[in-house]
């Protein structure tokens, strides 16, 4: 699965975006299995009201969300567009 | 990236380079049907702070989602207004104080359908389109945070 990082969220987990073998089943998982992995995780995951994340280009709000089929996930702070 | 619908054109361009507002601008007076234009152009603000002084401004975006998600804030505002001509140009990389960021134009036979499409566009690009802003001053960095109140004037529409 190919996971994407944007703004401060890139700059702590130190890469725009990787290709991992995960196993979770919705974003929750996938959160808490990438923080097993590195403490970087855990450090750019710390605040959870500043994460946002897209599952397939698509903004989820729950992160209880389905990532079963998906190619990508993307993490990112809120949007300061325009 | 450009959709034609049959009364309304809607265009999205994600750029590094400039914008040429008057060829813009030709092309929708080249469209039928138009009495009313609506520009909107933002641009690089210096900061609030005398100590401060700004030396760019870095956008970064999500390539491929950022068309997507601007196009569906288009599509929502030419169902509501009807607009016949949309156009939004947002310019990415290293910009500097007053330097264009962003371009949104908005066509229609008569004003008010123009000026709501316009704002309505803007307000929802503010945080909705996944581009995010860092500022460089001489002696630090920082990304710009999102504003409550962007996201509050959401739910005025």
């Amino acid at each position: 699965m190919k996971i994407l990082y944007f703004s401060w969220l890139r700059e702590k987990i130190g890469v725009p975006f990787e290709e991992l073998e995960v196993t979770s089943s919705t974003v929750n998982d996938l959160i808490k299995e990438l923080i097993k992995v590195d403490q970087k995780y855990a450090l750019a995951f710390e605040d959870i009201k500043l994460l946002r994340v897209a599952v397939d280009q698509k903004v989820i709000n729950d992160l209880n969300a389905s990532i079963k089929n998906a190619k990508e996930i993307a993490f990112f702070p809120p949007m300061t567009g325009g | 990236m450009k959709k034609i619908f049959r009364d309304c054109s809607i265009s999205v361009n994600i750029q590094n380079s400039d914008f040429d507002i008057n060829s813009e601008m030709d092309l929708i007076k080249s469209e039928k049907k138009i009495g009313g234009i609506t520009n909107f152009i933002g641009v690089v603000r210096d900061s609030s702070k005398e100590e401060d002084q700004l030396l760019s401004l870095e956008l970064e975006h999500y390539p491929g989602m950022t068309e997507k998600a601007i196009m569906s804030i288009c599509i929502e505002a030419k169902k509501r207004w009807k607009p016949n001509y949309i156009r939004v140009i947002h310019r990415i990389g290293i910009l500097r104080k007053g330097d264009n960021i962003v371009l949104v134009i908005t066509a229609s036979a008569h004003r008010k359908e123009a000026f709501k499409s316009a704002e309505y566009i803007m307000d929802f690009l503010k945080s909705r389109a996944p581009i995010w802003k860092k500022e460089h001053f001489k002696t630090y960095s920082k990304w710009v945070k999102s504003k409550e109140k962007d996201e509050l004037a959401l739910l005025s529409w």
